[in-house]
């Protein structure tokens, strides 16, 4: 019974974002499309025990939805309006009904669009976005959505409750954005799977340096996202760029779960499929032409490191010319400490501190324990031993990861025993 | 977790026989699916076992044997890798694989070990002895004596 159970779950998380997103074109709330949601699910829990999954479970959770739909769309008794809406149902129906031959046709993925758009709206508070996101489009629990953020789940639940009540509140309509308000939803959307695939990447404090499971849902939906919008650069770049930044999770941290710097890691272990379908991902933005968007341009930095087979082929001057590219566009101090870094690798230790060094009056850099890292690790290099040491115990005292701490004040206490 | 889906042989499979444009058709089209479901990492087919060898071990003797070999429904004609959220979601896409031959066939979903799957078995030595293995394969083969 256990199994039929969790079949069904399966069943559920496959179809969840085409369902809702089907019937919010139904009932126009999406809070109101994932209860009827649920309401379908409950009555495949009851019945397909006894009966055995049906052959197009799709389908089937799609008809039960609808009926619902249909239901309360009747039982809604302003009467002219409802009127109108179940007119407007009838006519949709049609195309609600999946056919199992264009289950996947256009009009579907147009809906499915249309949902990510509202999840992500900007209506909505970044934590709102994610949550929302992970719910409807990943098909999570509310209780794993808080296991994956460390948070309680009535803190989840509460903030899923009230993101669907701001854009009901709002009537936020249910459509693709066009023009120049296309381009920033979409900014909206793709700054959430890469929240979320960065809080799966490295956790912030903590002794968990990653929780994959993150990483390969906001890889899934980003691959998902690639299909339905396919002429968007930076959605390929998106991609590009998690599918590279995965493929070292192998290889990032040692035996006693001690991270491991990328030029230190053993590229052997670095997942070569993905490494391959980053590239694939990158090729694909940069054949649409034009310039490259920030998500493409930090991928073909990745995919510098991607393409080298050792740490010493890497082609940094490239990469200090990509981050420059970078900066540009998108001009941020972090960008500007990578590019020291970079420029270090390429012309010298000598040639990265000097970027540094104007970066340390930065105010939003003060707190940031990687500026104190670069900087030690050029003044080693540079063989001033005694200020790498300060800069790296300063480094240690200022990042929340355990491990990294760690890491670092080793780093502090090498440059002791070298000066 | 990632799952590698097996396909297994049979007897047209075996005998080098292309599939029909209507298996073709639907294979794309399920393909597709898996592809915008975002699912699919890699997938192939293989050709006939004829065309395939074995290395047999056996102590420190090695033989090598040419195909074809018996048992076609034990033997592999081709595989997916997918990336899914579970065991059971990966069986719920399989179910929906196109046969529209209508002819009986099989396919198996093996789960593919991640680092953390290792857990107690991989200790800390286990793992630096691992990769101090690795180090030496590659140092053996950058001087080319591998």
């Amino acid at each position: 019974m256990e199994d039929v159970r969790r079949a069904i779950e399966a069943v559920y998380r496959i179809e969840a974002p085409r369902l809702i997103a089907g019937l919010t074109r139904l009932c126009r709330d999406v809070g109101q499309a994932e209860d009827l949601a649920q309401d379908a699910l409950a009555a495949a829990l009851q019945q397909w025990p006894v009966s055995g999954i049906p052959d197009n479970p799709g389908a089937w959770l799609t008809t039960a939805g609808r009926n619902r739909a249909l239901d309360l769309l009747r039982r809604r008794k302003v009467a002219e309006r409802t009127h109108a809406e179940i007119g407007r149902a009838r006519r949709e129906e049609e195309s609600v009904v999946p056919d199992p031959t264009t289950a996947m046709d256009d009009d579907v993925g147009d809906d499915l669009l249309r949902l990510i758009f509202i999840a992500c709206h900007p209506v909505l508070s970044t934590e709102a976005r994610v949550a929302l996101t992970l719910r409807l489009l990943g098909g999570l629990s509310t209780d794993e959505i808080a296991r994956a953020f460390l948070s309680a789940e009535p803190t989840i639940a509460q903030r899923i409750v009230r993101a669907k009540r701001t854009l009901a509140e709002a009537r936020v309509p249910f459509e693709l954005p066009r023009g120049q308000e296309r381009a920033a939803r979409l900014g909206s959307v793709l700054e959430v799977l890469y929240l979320v695939f960065n809080e799966g990447y490295a956790a912030t404090s903590g002794e968990h340096w990653t929780r994959p499971a993150l990483c390969e849902e906001a890889q899934r939906l980003g691959r998902v996202l690639a299909e339905l919008a396919p002429g968007e650069s930076e959605v390929h770049g998106l991609v590009a760029l998690m599918e590279i930044q995965a493929s070292r999770l192998p290889a990032r941290s040692g035996p006693g779960g001690e991270p491991i710097l990328l030029l230190d890691q053993d590229r052997g272990r670095w997942d070569h499929l993905l490494v391959q379908r980053g590239l694939a991902a990158l090729a694909r933005a940069e054949a649409l032409g034009g310039s490259l968007g920030p998500y493409a341009l930090q991928a073909a930095i990745a995919a510098c490191h991607g393409r080298a087979r050792t740490a010493e082929e890497t082609d940094w001057p490239r990469i200090a010319a990509l981050y420059d590219a970078l900066a540009q566009i998108s001009p941020s101090p972090v960008v500007e400490l990578n590019r020291a870094v970079a420029l270090g690798m390429a012309f010298g230790p000598a040639a990265g501190l000097a970027l540094v060094d104007t970066l340390r009056s930065e105010p939003a850099l003060r707190a940031y324990h990687l500026l104190p890292s670069v900087r030690g690790e050029l003044l080693r290099k540079l063989g001033r031993v005694a200020e790498a040491r300060v800069e790296f115990a300063r480094a240690a005292s200022l990042t929340r990861n355990a491990r990294e701490q760690r890491l670092l004040l080793a780093r502090a206490a090498a440059c002791g025993e070298e000066g | 977790m990632r799952v590698m889906v097996m396909v297994k042989a049979n007897k047209d499979t075996e005998a080098g026989v292309m599939p029909s444009e209507t298996l073709l058709t639907e294979m794309m089209k399920f393909n597709e699916e898996l592809v915008k479901a975002g699912i699919m990492l890699a997938g192939e087919g293989l050709q006939p076992s004829s065309r395939g060898k074995r290395v047999r071990f056996s102590g420190t003797k090695r033989t090598v044997v040419d195909g074809p070999f018996a048992e076609a429904k034990e033997l592999v004609a081709g595989y997916w890798i997918w990336q899914v959220r579970s065991i059971e979601e990966a069986a719920e896409w399989a179910r929906r694989i196109p046969n529209p031959t209508g002819e009986e066939g099989e396919v198996e979903i093996r789960p593919i070990f991640e680092a953390e799957d290792f857990g107690k078995e991989l200790t800390p030595e286990l793992r630096e002895q691992e990769e101090r293995l690795r180090a030496e394969t590659e140092r053996l083969a950058k001087t080319g004596k591998r």
